[in-house]
């Protein structure tokens, strides 16, 4: 059988896991394609190479091919989602000494959301009567599920992202650094980089991101529209495999070699120690701590991880026009918000109707809804 | 010619940076700044006013980048390089030169082409100098290989020197495999005899 190359960008992160997965176990083979996986350093770059062709699908935030649909930030191409790679795998985690901070102000370690973000509200109270600079809290990406779920908990324990915290961007890979020399007080961002924080003893895990929403979206397969409706055969497999791969990540059985796996330097190339924390959703929360079970912490497959629901999408075009990353200054960005608070632009990128083309012919039970209620699963719901 | 063109390099690689630079330099274009470290790069850009923005696609800070432009209302606002679907092809040339370019909005595009190409042609010739230096060390690294597992075949097989080279060179021909692949499965082989 001759194999169908396809060139699929990623970042290296854990929910990387399908498409290494796909590839080291046969999934892609199986179903006729030759995946050749290349890492990349930034989601600008992602971005750009599945823009241009270099890329025929990637790793992408849930948020990400949204906004290249919608023509905010930087380019306007538009994009579709065939499939989700999973739900959660969040983190916000703060520098020993904010930690502390809080503490005194009646935090402790597995309290709930609202707890948690009150002590903050207190000690940015107490920092502002003194006449401190702002906290500053980093995040991955400007569109992207980590950005939307600290500003989600911050406002809905009364503070103001924009005013009362910095928000920055920083690489993953750089946010160890940047919390230990003192750059950002926090962040929140997917693993191994909450954990490697605690065991290099440099901060805090204060919330699994599961606790502020419950099986929350986070990175899609992402894939230039017209490729897709040019290529559907291609993007069918390419939706078989992957998904057969998750199925395959989520087997407890199987997490050992997902960490050995993932562990490879052209990979996420970190250690073992490290990912399989993630994995098992089993994570330590500080250096001195015991690991602690966080139910559904990363789902690859099961609680159907890898649909993509509409309503994921209405979610991120509400977030995008709440903090002003559309504006409807000029021609564009009006357009660009209609289309986002009408659902055009979510339904234009998530895509369950090529998920259901792919999958149908397996004869497995699929979600035959294409929105679910979303409200019920955040922390502040009444 | 000189021109007033402001332009700002962002490379962690001081090296390539540099080549970058020279090209510019030559080319006329005397308003060139090269920043290597990302902190305080917003106070920079500020500071600097530049038109035109290139950081290499290696650099992990191009999303630390952007959110600047995103946020910042002290800058103008440059975008990257997709001023329309035409400019595919060249964005894609770009990218594989490993280079991404961020230009002020309204720039005319005859005034960028040139910049445009300078910077590739300088990017690509610095990709050549790092692909030729990496042969080299391979090819170092292959001989000493070599070296030892002939040394290993003249103790441990009885051969002579030319005898021991003859018969490496013969069975990566036969598997059609590179030399050094060959000796190192001597090495590995004669490590767990032993």
């Amino acid at each position: 059988m001759i194999l169908r190359r396809l060139t699929v960008g990623f970042l290296p992160l854990l929910d990387c896991a399908p498409l290494v997965v796909a590839v080291e176990r046969g999934f892609a083979a199986a179903e006729g394609l030759d995946l050749v996986l290349s890492r990349e350093s930034s989601w600008a770059n992602i971005r750009d190479r599945v823009a241009v062709g270099q890329f025929d699908a990637a790793h992408m935030l849930g948020p990400l091919p949204v906004a290249a649909t919608l023509g905010i930030g930087q380019l306007k191409v538009p994009m579709v989602v065939p499939m989700a790679l999973g739900l959660g795998g969040n983190a916000i985690t703060v520098s020993t000494s904010l930690w502390t901070g809080m503490q005194s102000q009646g935090a402790r370690p597995g309290a709930d959301p609202a707890t948690l973000g009150r002590a903050l509200r207190e000690v940015i109270r107490e920092r502002t009567l003194d006449g401190a600079a702002p906290l500053t809290f980093a995040m991955v990406y400007p569109f992207s599920c980590h950005h939307y779920e600290l500003r989600y908990w911050l406002a809905a324990c009364g503070i103001d992202p924009d005013v009362d915290v910095e928000l920055v961007v920083i690489p993953p890979p750089l946010m160890v650094d940047a919390l230990r020399s003192g750059q950002i007080d926090g962040f929140c961002a997917g693993e191994p980089w909450n954990t490697l924080t605690v065991m290099r003893g440099v901060g805090r895990i204060v919330l699994p991101t599961t606790a502020i929403w419950r099986l929350s979206p986070e990175k899609v397969l992402g894939l230039r529209a017209d490729w897709a409706a040019s290529h559907p055969e291609e993007t069918a497999a390419l939706v078989r495999a992957v998904f057969r791969a998750a199925q395959w990540c989520d087997e407890p059985a199987s997490h050992a070699e997902l960490a050995l796996l993932l562990a490879r330097p052209h990979y996420v190339g970190e250690a073992i120690d490290a990912l399989t924390p993630g994995i098992t959703g089993r994570l330590r929360q500080s250096a001195d701590g015991a690991p602690l079970d966080i139910p559904d912490f990363l789902v690859f497959a099961r609680h159907a991880a890898t649909f993509p629901w509409i309503s994921h999408a209405e979610w991120f075009c509400g977030q995008m026009l709440r903090w002003g990353q559309i504006t409807r200054a000029t021609v564009a960005g009006a357009a660009a918000a209609e289309a986002a608070s009408d659902g055009a632009a979510a339904r234009a990128t998530y895509r369950p109707d090529l998920y259901r083309a792919a999958l149908q012919p397996l004869g497995l039970k699929l979600p035959s809804a294409d929105t679910k209620s979303e409200a019920s699963a955040f922390f502040d719901c009444p | 010619m000189v021109d007033t063109l402001r332009i700002l390099i962002v490379d962690q690689n001081a090296e390539r940076a540099t080549i970058l630079e020279e090209g510019f330099r030559e080319a006329g274009y005397h308003s060139v700044s090269v920043v290597r470290e990302v902190r305080n790069l917003l106070r920079r850009i500020v500071d600097l006013n530049p038109d035109v923005i290139f950081i290499d696609l290696e650099n992990p800070n191009r999303d630390v980048l952007e959110q600047m432009f995103q946020v910042s209302r002290s800058v103008p606002r440059p975008v990257a390089m997709f001023i329309d679907q035409s400019d595919a092809a060249t964005i894609a040339e770009a990218i594989d030169a490993g280079v991404i370019t961020y230009v002020v909005d309204g720039l005319r595009k005859e005034r960028i082409k040139p910049i445009l190409d300078t910077t590739m042609s300088r990017f690509n010739a610095f990709k050549k100098l790092r692909d030729e230096r990496d042969n080299a060390r391979f090819a170092l690294e292959e001989r000493k290989l070599v070296d030892r597992a002939k040394g290993l075949l003249m103790t441990e097989g009885g051969m002579t020197e030319t005898d021991a080279y003859e018969w490496l060179r013969r069975s990566a021909m036969n598997q059609s495999r590179r030399l050094g692949d060959v000796a190192q499965s001597v090495i590995e082989k004669a490590g767990v005899l032993k």
